[in-house]
């Protein structure tokens, strides 16, 4: 059918979890050299795609072709041998080991006698670098560098283990635009060398940066494929969330009355060397963005909001009273709530249902003498997961069971159920497929609408344009900016900004 | 409105139950004739298993919370010592309140060495519990101090409320309590989350050194209270009173089905699993197998039970 000669090839794959079909009929091929976008909502079947290529988990129908042949993957062994790497989203390197021994991770270089071979291993290593153009200290411990750094180890590991074909999941998630500019050049250079790479990602713009092709699925069918020349964003979209009409976010000016008195006001806030004499005022009904680059700051002064972390001076109002926020309970009790920006990890116990999630935040409120009012409970976590619209809509699911977007909705859900004035958000759409972010988004707007606030971060330009009322942007932990949405032409303006070039 | 809920019968959660059947129903044949299957017999060993009971629910709280308490053995002993000895000297009140004084004093200083120090709860309770059955043995000389006071003997070991052994009545009292308060108070919910992902509890809003504190000072003093029925049971305080019960009320809330890395805990689990336990030993007494053997069997049924409950 195709007429490109493909490296890989997985013909009408079929799988289903106990008896629902999360793969129907869906073929899918990369050619050689080339960058080819997967691209899907969360829980579409990407990942369960990749997983089969990978050998984690075994199709119920369908074959899969390598350069052409037929081959049965049942490990990652196999796939190893067949050329397949993948760079994990959550890293899979060891942080108290080398650079050097992280990429020959249990294919060590031994020597006669049986040991391991430090010196070739390094040297191989070294080389490794030299061809990927990547200038990393190969005797460095993992943990001691950057995520960047991190992340491009990981792909050198892969290149390492001769790998054809490479499946990079969120590559980008954590980190800096320049970090991803180094990232995209890597990349390039590997396709020039005929590796081919598959290419999931949420970001659109990345997408037509650097790929040539585009697969698209939804609800576990093939979609579409089209090489990226001969499609729009908005085509893309409404293949992704299956609707037409898809409303992109765009920011509905609205006043502000400055004049009212401030709902929250931070001044002269100080955290170490991270947070540097930062105050502002955060009125009725606003939401105020965030934006900086990675280390700027941001997450720290939202920590130190929360009392999460320690101030070492300054002063918080709410509603023109001084508080004192020392601990996190603190803040709650205050009225403010803070979606942190890593939810497997600070927002969520995984292994816990929605409602025991939704209950962790609202014990108070949900007991009487420390006794759990049971029907309340029920009441409150039904409400939520209709208001919020979790899908599956059942409260005793382990939240690990949801895809990434319902899970946020869940983080997001208990805390609104704490009725909070003020939500500090830390990056609230990483991870989250497109139909949820304009969802999460909508929310943040009504939620201010209703006369409360939002302090949003978030790496994303476009949806700190979309929705906020006011930019501050941090710089070593300084207020660089302070910018109304106005004033602010576009997203190239506020990238320069951000990158602190005067324009 | 109620519905009859048709649940898939899940074998690892309701796998203690089947164990403690099927065992049960081996020794019943096994030891027909000998006196297995005698009230009597059952009622010792819901005796012997009361201790175990009573620390083992406690455990389950410790465990939930992701951490660990190796000293209860020896707090217990402590506690048994102690109590004899002030009872001998000053009198019933005393002796109680002096027994139940260790719990406080050890859990107070393993909670802060685990919540504020932040040393690992398994290396706290190794060393307490080192120091605990060290000073019950220096204040004794290594003596067994008896205990005459009946009233004592009476509401801690042998006696009877009303027609039920005293002895169970702390048993079924530490299941109910524990019970209620892991699956209906905001306590419970909060060592849940502390255990199955304290950073997040932490973001949260949930004192999680708090939760810490508490499980590690409740855990205590429970094996004081432990300690009070050894004595009132044995009619002496000793210092090797509940010497290896840590392992025996660990084995129970495993075998029970909570989550060794914390997070989820089950009570009725825990009470069966330390029946369980009681069961096989009382079992293996009574088929007269020698001591030796009765541990090579007891380690290998336990390695079997918790391997069967493996999370897959």
């Amino acid at each position: 059918m195709s007429s490109i000669f493909s490296v890989v090839e997985m013909v009408r794959i079929c799988k289903s979890f106990f008896g629902v079909k999360v793969l129907d009929d869906v073929t899918f091929s990369v050619a050689p050299g080339e960058i080819h976008a997967l691209a899907g909502e969360n829980g579409a079947g990407k990942s369960t795609l990749m997983k089969i290529l990978q050998g984690v988990y075994t199709m119920d129908s369908g074959e899969i072709r390598i350069a052409g042949e037929k081959v049965s993957i049942h490990s990652f062994q196999d796939a190893r041998k067949f050329g397949i790497g993948m760079v994990f989203q959550e890293f899979s390197l060891v942080p108290e080991l080398t650079v050097a021994q992280n990429i020959f991770l249990d294919r060590e270089h031994k020597n006669r006698f049986g040991f391991f071979d430090e010196k070739q291993t390094i040297s191989q290593a070294k080389l490794v670098m030299e061809e990927l153009g990547l200038d990393i200290d190969v005797t460095a411990k993992v943990s001691t560098l950057g995520r960047a750094y991190q992340q491009l180890t990981e792909i050198a590991k892969a290149i390492a283990g001769e790998a054809k074909i490479l499946i990079l999941d969120e590559p980008t998630a954590s980190l800096a635009k320049e970090e991803v500019d180094a990232l995209f050049i890597v990349l390039k250079q590997l396709t020039a060398r005929g590796v081919s790479i598959v290419y999931i990602s949420h970001r659109m713009d990345e997408i037509y940066q650097i790929c040539n092709r585009i697969t698209i699925l939804r609800d576990g069918k093939k979609i579409a494929v089209s090489d990226l020349e001969d499609i729009t964003p908005q085509e893309i979209i409404a293949h992704i969330t299956g609707r037409k009409d898809v409303e992109m976010l765009s920011h509905q000016g609205k006043e502000i009355k400055r004049s009212s008195a401030p709902i929250f006001e931070a001044e002269d806030i100080q955290v170490g060397n991270k947070v540097n004499n930062v105050s502002f005022k955060l009125y009725p009904g606003e939401v105020l963005g965030l934006a900086g680059l990675m280390g700027s700051g941001r997450t720290e002064l939202v920590r130190a909001i929360f009392g999460l972390d320690k101030k070492d001076s300054g002063s918080i109002k709410i509603e023109g009273n001084e508080i004192r926020i020392k601990s996190p309970q603190e803040a709650m009790n205050n009225g403010i709530a803070f979606i942190p920006e890593d939810r497997r990890r600070q927002g969520l116990v995984m292994e816990h249902s929605v409602k025991q999630n939704i209950l962790a935040t609202n014990l108070s409120s949900l007991s009487h003498l420390s006794f759990l009012k049971f029907s309340k409970i029920n009441q409150v976590v039904q409400n939520a997961i209709t208001d919020f619209e979790v899908r599956p809509a059942e409260s005793n699911r382990e939240v690990r069971l949801l895809s990434g977007g319902n899970q946020q909705k869940v983080v997001i859900a208990k805390w609104m159920a704490t009725k909070p004035k003020i939500v500090l958000m830390d990056e609230p759409t990483v991870g989250v497929d497109i139909g949820t972010k304009v969802e999460i988004m909508k929310l943040v707007r009504s939620f201010a609408d209703e006369g409360k606030a939002v302090i949003l971060i978030s790496s994303e330009l476009p949806e700190l344009l979309g929705v906020c009322d006011r930019i501050l942007v941090i710089r070593k932990g300084q207020i660089a900016e302070d910018l109304e949405r106005q004033e602010i032409r576009d997203e190239d303006h506020l990238q320069m900004i951000v990158q602190g070039i005067k324009v | 409105m109620k519905l009859v809920n048709i649940r898939k019968i899940d074998l690892r959660s309701t796998l203690i139950y089947w164990m403690f059947a099927g065992i049960f129903l081996f020794f019943a044949v096994l030891l027909k004739n000998d006196g297995f299957l005698q009230s009597n017999n059952l009622l010792n060993i819901f005796r012997q298993t009361a201790t175990i009971t009573v620390m083992a629910v406690a455990m389950t709280f410790v465990i939930s919370a992701a951490e660990i308490d190796l000293s209860i053995g020896g707090v217990a002993g402590l506690t048994s010592v102690v109590a004899a000895l002030m009872l001998r000297d000053h009198g019933l009140i005393q002796g109680i309140l002096g027994g139940l004084a260790i719990g406080l004093v050890v859990g107070t200083l393993n909670g802060l060495l685990v919540s504020r120090i932040g040393i690992p709860s398994f290396l706290v309770t190794l060393g307490m519990q080192g120091v605990a059955i060290g000073f019950a043995a220096l204040i004794t000389d290594y003596h067994p101090v008896p205990i005459l006071n009946d009233k004592f003997n009476t509401f801690f070991g042998s006696g009877t409320f009303g027609w039920f052994p005293g002895l169970l009545c702390w048993s079924f009292a530490a299941v109910l309590i524990g019970w209620i308060t892991l699956t209906k108070t905001t306590f419970g919910r909060r060592v849940l989350a502390t255990g199955g992902n304290r950073d997040a509890a932490e973001f949260n809003g949930i004192n999680t050194k708090n939760v810490k504190f508490k499980v590690m000072l409740i855990s205590s003093v429970v094996a004081s209270i432990a300690g009070l029925l050894y004595a009132g049971r044995l009619q002496t305080g000793r210092y090797e009173w509940g010497a290896g019960d840590e392992l025996s009320a660990i084995a129970a809330v495993i075998l029970g089905g909570t989550s060794l890395f914390g997070g989820s805990g089950t009570i009725v689990g825990t009470f069966f699993g330390a029946l369980l336990v009681g069961l096989i030993n009382n079992g293996l007494i009574l088929a007269g197998l020698p001591v030796s053997q009765q541990q090579i069997i007891r380690g290998a049924i336990i390695i079997l039970a918790v391997a069967l409950a493996k999370k897959k």
